[in-house]
C-alpha cells in the first residue's frame, strides 16, 4: 500500500475551511497526514512574525493526524477527525506543558486533558500547538504573556488583542482554520474582532471548565474561533453539553447549532442600544457598525434603536470587581509548594511563597490579585465586592429585558481597531476601556459572538451579536447569513502568505 | 481614591506577593486609578436588590458519593518542585529554619 505521507502529493489550500478540508480528506483529495504537514510548514513560517504558539507540538500533531488517517480508512469519522486545531495554552493538555501564558507554570505538565481537549482527541482531531494568551488570560493585547507577545497578521506593528490573541492570530493568518480560546471578559470576540474572523463566547454553563486553568469561575467559558459560522458550530457543537466534571455545566440538552442556517435574517428582531454608540467609537468602527446595521434592516430584520442597556458602562467597574476577587481566589493556588516555579532559598515558608508569587506572576496578574485582595478585604467587601454582585443583578435584568422583545443585540465588538503595540501598556485602565462593549456579556452571562464586520483603514471591525441564553444557534445563523451577504470574512491578511508549501 | 502605601503593602501581605518598593509604588498609582473608576459602583441605587454570585440557574448541583479511582502518585507528583519518595517536600511550617 502506498504511504500518503511520503508521497509529493497536491498542494493544499490553506485558506480553506475546516468543513471544506473535511470534505477533502473524506474524498481522499489529501491524507490527515498531508494536511498536517502543510498547517506544520506554514505555522512554523509564520511564528518568526506572530509569535501565536507559546508551543508547537509536531511529533504529537504528526501521530494524531495518522491516527486520524487510519480512522478515515476504516470509516470511523466524526466532524473534526484530522482537522487541525489550536489549543490556547490556559487549556490542559495530559503530556503537553501548560503555562496559562505565566512564568509560574513554566514546565507544568497536566496529568489529564481538560473536558473540551478530551472531546477533540475523541473526534480525532490534530492538535497544533497551545496559543499565546495573556498572563491567566489577564489582558486585551497578549502583550502581557510570559512567552513574549503575539502580534496581528493584518499589521505587525499592532496587537492581535486578547486575551486569547495566539489562538485569534493563527486562524486569521491561515495557519490552522479553528481554535480554541476562552472568554471571561471579551477574550474570545475582542481579538476576533481585531483579526476579522469569528469567536463565539457560549452561555455561561454551556461548555466545560474542567481542566481550564481557572481566573474568574463564574465569567469564564471556553468557546471557537473560525473563519466562518459553520466551523465555529461544528467546533462548539464538538464542546458543548453537560460534564458530570463540572457542576455549573447545564443539563439544557445541546441543539444542532446549524439549525438556523437556513433562516436568513427576515423578520428577526434586532436591537442596536444607544448606549453602543456613543462609548469614545472611533468613527471608522462606527461607520461599519453602521452599515451592518444596515445590511440587516435591508434583509428584512426588525430594527429597535430604543433599546436602552443604562448599566453598561457600570458593567465594566463591576466587571473589574468581581473578576479579579475571583482571580484572587483562584490564584491563591501558585504558593510554589506542589508545581510549578519556587524561589529557593527564602527566609522560611512565608518569605518563599511571597517571592515565588512575587517572581512568578507578570505586573498585571499582581495588579489584579492585589484588586480582588482589597475589594474581599475587611472595611470594603460591601463597598466594593457586594455592591459589583448587586449590580451584576442590575446588568442581567436589562439584558433580559432588552432581549425579551429582540431575538439579538448588535454591538460594535469593540470601540476602536487593532492599536499599536504598546501603546496601553502603561495605562492598564485604557487597556480595560477597550473591552467596554464585551465586558458586560460575561457580567450577565448571555450568548455572543464577534463576526467580521468590514475594515476601517485597512483593519478589520468587528460586529457583536448578543442573544437569549441558549441561543447559540441564533447567533449562528444571523452570521451565517451575513456572511452569504458580504465577503467581510473572505479578506485575508498580507500575512497569511508566508509559508504556503510549494 | 488614593491609596496609601501602608494600604498597597497591606494589600500586597494579604495576597502573599513580595514587591520591590519601586513596584508597590508603580501599584500605589495604578490601583488608585482603577479602584477610582470603580466608585462608579457607588452611584447606582441597588438598595434591596440581591446580589448575583452567578449567572447560572442551578444550586446545590449533587454528584452520588461513590469511590473513584484517584490519579496515579507517581504522576501527580512529577510535577513537584521538589520531592522525597511520595511526599512533597516543603519549607517547615511552625518554624523559622532550614529545610526540615
Amino acid at each position: 500500500m502506498a504511504d500518503s505521507a511520503r508521497s509529493p502529493g497536491p498542494a493544499i489550500d490553506l485558506d480553506r475551511s475546516a468543513h471544506e478540508h473535511a470534505a477533502a480528506l473524506r474524498a481522499g483529495e489529501y491524507s490527515a497526514r498531508a494536511l498536517a504537514e502543510a498547517t506544520l510548514a506554514r505555522v512554523e513560517a509564520q511564528e518568526r512574525d506572530l509569535n501565536a504558539y507559546i508551543r508547537v507540538t509536531p511529533d504529537e500533531a504528526l501521530a494524531q493526524a495518522d491516527a486520524a488517517d487510519e480512522r478515515l480508512r476504516e470509516g470511523d469519522l466524526a466532524p473534526l477527525t484530522g482537522i487541525p486545531v489550536g489549543v490556547k495554552d490556559v487549556l490542559s493538555t495530559r503530556g503537553v506543558e501548560t503555562t496559562a501564558g505565566s512564568r509560574i507554570l513554566e514546565g507544568f505538565t497536566p496529568i489529564i486533558d481538560c473536558t473540551v481537549v478530551a472531546r477533540l482527541r475523541e473526534q480525532g482531531a490534530v492538535f497544533v500547538g497551545k496559543t499565546n494568551l495573556d498572563e491567566f488570560a489577564m489582558g486585551s493585547s497578549t502583550e502581557h504573556s510570559g512567552y513574549g507577545a503575539t502580534r496581528n497578521p493584518w499589521d505587525l506593528t499592532r496587537v492581535p488583542g486578547g486575551s486569547s490573541g495566539g489562538s485569534a492570530a493563527t486562524v486569521a493568518a491561515r495557519g490552522v482554520p479553528i481554535a480554541l480560546g476562552t472568554d471571561t471578559g471579551g477574550s474570545i470576540r475582542q481579538p476576533a474582532a481585531l483579526t476579522g474572523i469569528v469567536g463565539l463566547k457560549p452561555t455561561y454553563g454551556r461548555v466545560s471548565r474542567y481542566g481550564v486553568v481557572a481566573f474568574a469561575s463564574s465569567l469564564e467559558q471556553v468557546g471557537p474561533f473560525a473563519r466562518d459560522a459553520r466551523d465555529a458550530a461544528t467546533l462548539l457543537q464538538a464542546i458543548a453539553g453537560h460534564d458530570p466534571n463540572d457542576a455549573t455545566t447545564a443539563p439544557e440538552p445541546v441543539p444542532d447549532y446549524s439549525e438556523r442556517f437556513d433562516r436568513g435574517l427576515e423578520g428577526l428582531r434586532v436591537g442596536v442600544p444607544g448606549e453602543g454608540l456613543v462609548a469614545g467609537l472611533e468613527d471608522g468602527v462606527r461607520e461599519a457598525f453602521e452599515q451592518a446595521v444596515t445590511l440587516f434592516e435591508r434583509e428584512g430584520a426588525v430594527v429597535d434603536r430604543s433599546v436602552t442597556l443604562p448599566s453598561l458602562e457600570v458593567a465594566l467597574s463591576a466587571y473589574y470587581i468581581i473578576a479579579p476577587a475571583e482571580a484572587s481566589a483562584n490564584l491563591a493556588r501558585y504558593d510554589g509548594v506542589k508545581y510549578g516555579y519556587r524561589f529557593r532559598g527564602g527566609e522560611g515558608m512565608w518569605d518563599e511563597m511571597e517571592r515565588t508569587r512575587g517572581n512568578g506572576f507578570g505586573d498585571e496578574v499582581k495588579r489584579r490579585i492585589m484588586i480582588g485582595a482589597y475589594a474581599l478585604s475587611a472595611g470594603y467587601y460591601d463597598a466594593y465586592y457586594r455592591k459589583a454582585q448587586q449590580v451584576r443583578t442590575l446588568v442581567r435584568a436589562e439584558f433580559g429585558t432588552a432581549l425579551a422583545d429582540n431575538d439579538l443585540l448588535l454591538t460594535p465588538t469593540t470601540p476602536t481597531v487593532a492599536f499599536p503595540l504598546g501603546e496601553k501598556l502603561d495605562d492598564p485602565l485604557a487597556m480595560y476601556l477597550n473591552d467596554l462593549l464585551t465586558i458586560p456579556v460575561n457580567v450577565s452571562g448571555n450568548p455572543a459572538v464577534s463576526i467580521p464586520g468590514g475594515f476601517s483603514e485597512g483593519l478589520p471591525v468587528g460586529i457583536q451579536l448578543i442573544a437569549r441564553p441558549f441561543e447559540e444557534s441564533t447567533l449562528l445563523g444571523a452570521a451565517h447569513a451575513c456572511e452569504a451577504l458580504t465577503d467581510w470574512n473572505r479578506q485575508r491578511p498580507p500575512l497569511a502568505g508566508i509559508g504556503v508549501p510549494s | 481614591m488614593d491609596l496609601s502605601s501602608d494600604e498597597v503593602r497591606h494589600i500586597a501581605r494579604l495576597a502573599r506577593i513580595a514587591l520591590t518598593d519601586e513596584e508597590a509604588e508603580r501599584l500605589r498609582g495604578e490601583l488608585s486609578s482603577i479602584l477610582g473608576h470603580c466608585q462608579a459602583l457607588s452611584a447606582i441605587d441597588t438598595s434591596g436588590v440581591a446580589p448575583t454570585a452567578q449567572s447560572f440557574s442551578l444550586v446545590n448541583v449533587e454528584r452520588p458519593d461513590e469511590a473513584r479511582p484517584s490519579e496515579p502518585v507517581s504522576e501527580v507528583l512529577a510535577n513537584s518542585p521538589a520531592r522525597e519518595g511520595d511526599y512533597i517536600r516543603v519549607r517547615a511550617v511552625l518554624e523559622q529554619g532550614p529545610d526540615g
